[in-house]
């Protein structure tokens, strides 16, 4: 692979692969959309429409973005040290109880200015403590970290069941919410913003946490590729042996790794339960942790890569509610079966058109070559 | 702009005026989906008969995630769709919202309550049924211990566990109830092989009469149920005939003529907005009885229940809920 990575010019790897597996995805989904006897191209049109056609559609396309990039750059941190950190959804759980509990205890008495970075501080650090156990596990004890951070997963969703159930709920409410926070504990959106600067545009769960979701992508380049740390984090995935024998202590690594990994997925709780829900109750996770997996794939483990797929998966979940919505026969089933699909060609067949690729390039740049091959 | 590009605008405004007369209605379903065999379907059976009977079709929409509940109730409203149903509690927030957003828009939510002039609000007493279900449960039970099978552990479910309780105790102080909630996830909803397992283990410990309020995962119950010749109690619809011979019987949740009066009411212009309290004296809940369980429920045990259910409507037996004060009484 990594020879093959360099018979192939930069742009066909990065650009023309994965648009040309994007586009066979879609291939697919067209011929199920014409077996149940709707129009793909009105399909993919709606699509289109509802992901970017008008400023509210944009704005819910970006607010899933947002999640998305939090929950995939946590999993590429985890995975330039080797390691697959499945838990991004508990750690996000347990990020919005870090920060429910921080707005819920000082809503009242301190100012917007100070509260906003306090929630910053508890998502983080929840969403690490979340991570430091399955890591420490690892590191020291030899337990797998995708089985444990799993069962993290469900021991996050019990812990916050029996919160909201028991301890957090708002008295005499009939599902299991914590109260509202009162606004100075609420994330501005961007349309509250840009209202202020004097550009009106539609409400939309849009808000401010998708510019640190993009602070914080500069934030793991620097990290991964420009400091001592994630030279260490890159060593030891590339060969954990050998950054023992050049003297790296690669158990601290792990646990640190994990740390800022579930420390990402945390942030999920600044978009969801700050600036969104601004309550804290179950499930806001709905599987952006697990989707993280998939951009973070996408992406190639880089947090540019993560943007870019973070949006096309935004804009398929809204694009794709546009389109059940918009057309009765189409459930969100099968929106969930384009997904799917996406993620099938894009993340599991990735590398299939590859060699055919290789051998295009191979037969037009040297074309000597390929009566010796044959 | 030339006439002729403003020609086909007109006509479109002209028809969207012709369409806006006639409002559809539309309908949120949640989480679950509408084919969840039970609290959701109950929705869309109710819905769907308002279809066939009037031939007015109606907007429909299935959310996936938190957010999509206050995205499609507004959009429902935008388009210009009347009266709007969401379906269940945890879109109680959401209709608050948009409620307020689009003040000349009927919505009914059901299983929870807005105080809004354009909210019409639907609960059911479901203590008052699962009393019912508990009193014939703790009638046929031999052993005196019974069984209790929640899904998802939340204050609604701890609701038909706290009624099924003080049924059984209201003919049988002595008798014993084990309740087992499936899970934390809404997966607990849709869970039949951990149903079967939690039914299971009640029968090894003595149970031989099971309540499952537990969605999809009661399936798994009243299997486990007909294998072992105990006897189980459905929830939501009437699922006697799933398993006749060992469904004793079903606690019935009218959420399908909720739904459909929502519609019918809507469509004919008399439909109000407030609070609505379906218990046993409205027929909003109740227990089945037909020719699936007929031969278990004998007659003294019908007339016995049926004192029951007269004496809750007279407000002469009190059940408590649980959801009042978040607490069940021993």
């Amino acid at each position: 692979m990594s020879r093959a990575a360099g018979v192939l010019p930069f742009w066909v790897d990065v650009l023309l692969i994965p648009l040309l597996n994007i586009g066979l995805a879609f291939l697919v989904s067209g011929l199920v959309i014409v077996t149940i006897g709707e129009n793909p191209l009105e399909a993919v049109r709606l699509m289109v429409y509802g992901a970017f056609g008008y400023e509210e559609a944009i704005g819910y396309t970006l607010y899933y973005a947002t999640n998305f990039i939090f929950t995939g750059l946590a999993v590429a941190v985890a995975f330039h040290a080797g390691l697959f950190n499945i838990g991004g959804e508990g750690q996000a759980y347990i990020g919005g109880l870090g920060l429910g509990l921080v707005c819920l205890a000082t809503d009242q008495t301190l100012p917007f200015a100070l509260i906003v970075p306090l929630m910053v501080l508890s998502s983080a650090l929840f969403g690490l403590l979340w991570a430091l156990v399955p890591g420490y596990l690892q590191a020291y004890r030899g337990s797998h970290v995708v089985i444990t951070t799993i069962m993290f997963n469900f021991i996050a969703s019990a812990l916050m069941v029996y919160l909201m159930v028991n301890v957090l709920i708002e008295p005499g409410s009939m599902s299991p919410e914590s109260r509202s926070f009162a606004e100075s504990a609420w994330i501005p959106s961007l349309h509250g913003v840009l209202a202020m600067a004097g550009t009106h545009i539609t409400p939309s769960p849009a808000n401010v946490s998708l510019l640190w979701a993009l602070v914080c992508c500069v934030f793991v380049w620097l990290f991964i590729w420009h400091s001592r740390w994630g030279y260490a984090v890159r060593t030891v995935g590339s060969n954990e042996s050998a950054a023992r024998y050049a003297g790296i202590n690669t158990r601290r690594v792990v646990v640190f790794t994990m740390c800022v990994s579930g420390a990402l997925a945390g942030f999920v709780a600044l978009n969801e339960i700050g600036g969104v829900h601004h309550r804290l109750l179950l499930n806001f996770t709905a599987g952006y942790g697990f989707t993280g997996i998939a951009v973070s794939l996408m992406g190639r483990n880089h947090p540019l890569g993560i943007v870019l797929a973070s949006l096309l998966f935004g804009a398929l979940y809204q694009g794709g509610a546009e389109l059940a919505f918009e057309v009765p026969t189409i459930t969100r089933d099968l929106v969930v079966v384009i997904q799917g699909l996406v993620i099938l060609f894009s993340g599991a067949l990735a590398y299939m058109l590859r060699p055919l690729f290789e051998r295009i390039w191979l037969q037009l740049s040297q074309p000597a070559a390929v009566t010796t091959d044959a | 702009m030339s006439p002729l590009r403003v020609l086909p605008a007109l006509l479109a405004l002209s028809l969207a005026s012709v369409f806006a007369a006639e409002p559809q209605p539309a309908v949120v379903f949640d989480m679950g989906g509408k084919f969840d065999k039970s609290f959701n379907e109950g929705v869309y059976n109710g819905v769907e008969r308002f279809r066939e009977e009037t031939g007015i079709a109606y907007r429909e929409f299935e959310v996936t995630n938190e957010t999509q509940r206050e995205q499609a109730l507004r959009k429902m409203a935008q388009r210009g769709s009347d009266p709007i149903v969401g379906v269940g509690f945890a879109q109680g927030p959401a209709i608050e919202t948009v409620g307020k957003m689009f003040p000349d828009t009927r919505f009914t939510i059901i299983d929870s309550v807005v105080d809004l002039p354009n909210v019409q609000s639907v609960v059911f007493k479901e203590h008052e049924g699962s009393f019912l279900v508990g009193m014939l449960a703790a009638l046929a039970s031999e052993t005196g211990t019974v069984g209790f099978i929640g899904g998802m552990d939340i204050p609604l479910i701890r609701k038909f566990a706290c009624g099924y309780e003080q049924g059984v105790k209201f003919v049988n102080p002595d008798a014993q109830v084990i309740q087992n909630m499936t899970g934390t996830t809404p997966a607990a909803w849709n869970d039949p092989g951990k149903g079967a397992e939690l039914a299971r283990s009640q029968f090894d410990r003595g149970v031989d009469v099971v309540y499952a309020a537990a969605g999809g995962t009661g399936i798994g119950v009243y299997q486990a149920a007909a294998d072992a010749d105990k006897l189980a109690i459905g929830v939501d619809s009437n699922q006697n005939h799933l398993q006749p011979g060992t469904m004793l019987t079903s606690m019935v949740k009218r959420v399908d003529v909720a739904a459909y009066n929502a519609f019918k009411s809507g469509a004919d212009g008399s439909w109000q907005s407030g609070v609505q309290v379906l218990g046993l004296a409205e027929g909003g809940v109740g227990w089945a009885l037909d020719e699936y369980n007929e031969a278990l429920v004998p007659a003294e045990m019908r007339a016995q229940v049926e004192q029951a259910e007269a004496d809750i409507i007279a407000g002469k037996v009190q059940v408590h809920d649980y959801m009042q004060d978040n607490n069940c009484p021993d």
